[in-house]
């Protein structure tokens, strides 16, 4: 059970010959690597998915203007606009990923899935999922189930952190998690689900991590709403039974290497792109702390 | 995979920030009457905008890596009289790039805990007290600073075999020869009160802190 999760094509093959659905063995594993009941599981996934959808409510309702000021209450400009570009769905969509990124970037509680400056996307694309499709709570925990299984193996194959694999590893895995999980509640095969991982992944590959004055806001926040774009409309091909070509294991595989292959300025470290533009570095005098001490040489610490 | 649940923005600058703090005032044995936090090399110039200021003050007075009264943590210390004063120093290159030192005092109990925050919440406690500690504070943990005399390594860990709990890790570091030792070890499970009240009892052992885990 511990080799589960190192392929896509593992898993299916564990599922196949265990007659397991894929959230079943993600269960199973959970059980296994945690030491609690399956029960205790789901009412983890239930809170979770609790967290989430108030993440949301309140990134719509209460002030989120961040200590920066970059971050100024942008979810309910787009909610509350009158004109929907494509529809009044996407507008919800995009407005309440946006919602719940906003959250975590003014110290409010998100779950971090898989990280917090990711924690904006399956909020985003779950909750509307399931208002769309009135689908029931335990399928959409089934679909976190999923979600939890398709981070696994990025992790063991690539990474899912900005320091490591630049922002694709972070808003690119929330992306490949929810569009796994849109697939499977909509009623999607096994290859559907790993064919809209793949998708996703295809979309996400290359993304720097560059936040402005190394805060987790520009351009983390509208990536949030980018990654749930994307989310649903791999989703909907994969749906449709269009084929990704390369295999999903392959694509994950081309994210670890684009990954380890980035520059250090583009993973985090506010030195590159965004970061390092005009604008952005003056942003980052203004709001980073500048009275700092630095010590002589005897007065540090040994 | 799903979770932590937790308050924004990031775990390295709010999750592990709080939990630093939560592991030093249980070093304390209570909620500090006044603190003073020095943020290190990268925490120096960006604890503000991350809010690990308020993640900080948070962990001080117990509040846990969720709670949401994070972001109000600086009125909370005002109405509890948590006096506090923040330093940022820039160049302490031997420390890790996320490292806070707390400087905590409750009447006329002072210790001094320097903590790394390690990203996904993950913390090391690398010093107490000037002794080298190096527990992450996942588990169950217990410092004993104690005569530097032979054989009380042995007579620790065997009382804490009595116990039925695993050492998962233990360090040794002493002042000098024959001086007081700092023993840090940590365990998979807790251990009884009498246990450490017969340890504490014993004339060699200077002081004991016992810390279970600390998110609970």
């Amino acid at each position: 059970m511990s080799f589960l999760f190192e392929s896509f094509k593992g898993w299916k093959a564990y599922c196949e010959s265990n007659h397991l659905n894929l959230y079943e063995s993600v269960l199973q594993y959970e059980v296994s690597q945690k030491g609690v009941t399956e029960e205790e599981i789901w009412l983890g996934l239930a809170k979770a998915f609790e967290v989430m959808k108030e993440a949301v409510d309140s990134g719509l309702s209460e002030d989120m203007t961040s200590k920066s000021g970059m971050i100024n209450n942008g979810a309910k400009k787009v909610y509350n606009f009158p004109v929907a570009v494509l529809s009044k769905e996407f507008q919800k969509l995009i407005s309440r990923a946006l919602a719940a990124k906003e959250v975590n970037s003014c110290m409010g509680r998100v779950v971090a899935a898989p990280t917090a400056g990711a924690s904006g996307i399956l909020p985003g694309a779950l909750y509307t999922l399931q208002e769309i499709h009135s689908l029931n709570d335990r399928e959409i925990l089934e679909g976190l189930l999923i979600g939890a299984g398709i981070a696994l193996i990025i992790e063991q194959k690539a990474s899912l952190a900005g320091a490591v694999g630049g922002c694709q590893a972070e808003t690119g895995s929330a992306a490949a998690m929810a569009s796994g999980a849109i697939v499977h509640c909509l009623g999607g095969s096994v290859d559907q689900v790993f064919n809209a991982v793949a998708i996703t992944i295809q979309c996400m590959l290359g993304l720097v991590c560059d936040p402005v004055a190394g805060l987790v806001e520009i351009p983390c926040v509208v990536r949030n709403a980018s990654a749930v774009a994307i989310a649903n409309s791999s989703a909907q091909i994969a749906l449709a039974g269009v084929n990704a070509v390369i295999p999903v294991d392959e694509c994950i595989e081309a994210m670890g290497e684009i990954g380890s292959s980035m520059e250090s300025r583009y993973k985090e470290t506010a030195m590159g792109g965004l970061a390092a533009t005009l604008t952005g570095q003056e942003i980052s005098k203004r709001v980073l702390i500048q009275d700092i001490e630095i010590l002589s040489d005897e007065d540090l610490p040994e | 995979m799903i979770g932590p649940i937790m308050i924004g923005p990031s775990s390295s600058h709010t999750a592990g920030v709080v939990r630093i703090a939560r592991a030093a005032i249980r070093v304390l044995g209570a909620v500090p009457d006044s603190v003073v936090i020095t943020f290190y090399n990268s925490f120096a110039r960006t604890y503000e905008g991350h809010g690990s200021d308020k993640a900080i003050i948070g962990g001080l007075l117990d509040l846990k890596t969720d709670d949401q009264r994070i972001k109000q943590s600086f009125e909370i210390a005002k109405e509890k009289g948590l006096e506090y004063t923040f330093k940022s120093i820039g160049n302490a290159s031997v420390y890790h790039p996320n490292t806070i030192k707390l400087n905590l005092k409750n009447g006329s109990k002072e210790v001094e805990v320097i903590g790394e925050s390690l990203g996904g919440g993950i913390i090391n406690i690398a010093a107490v007290d000037g002794f080298k500690a190096n527990f992450s504070a996942n588990s169950f943990t217990l410092i004993i600073k104690a005569e530097d005399i032979s054989g009380a390594i042995a007579f620790i860990s065997a009382v804490i075999t009595q116990e039925k709990t695993n050492i998962a890790t233990m360090s040794v570091s002493r002042k000098g020869k024959y001086d007081i030792a700092c023993h840090v070890i940590e365990m998979d499970s807790g251990i009884r009160k009498t246990t450490i009240e017969y340890l504490n009892s014993l004339t060699w052992i200077k002081e004991l802190i016992y810390i279970p885990e600390i998110d609970k």
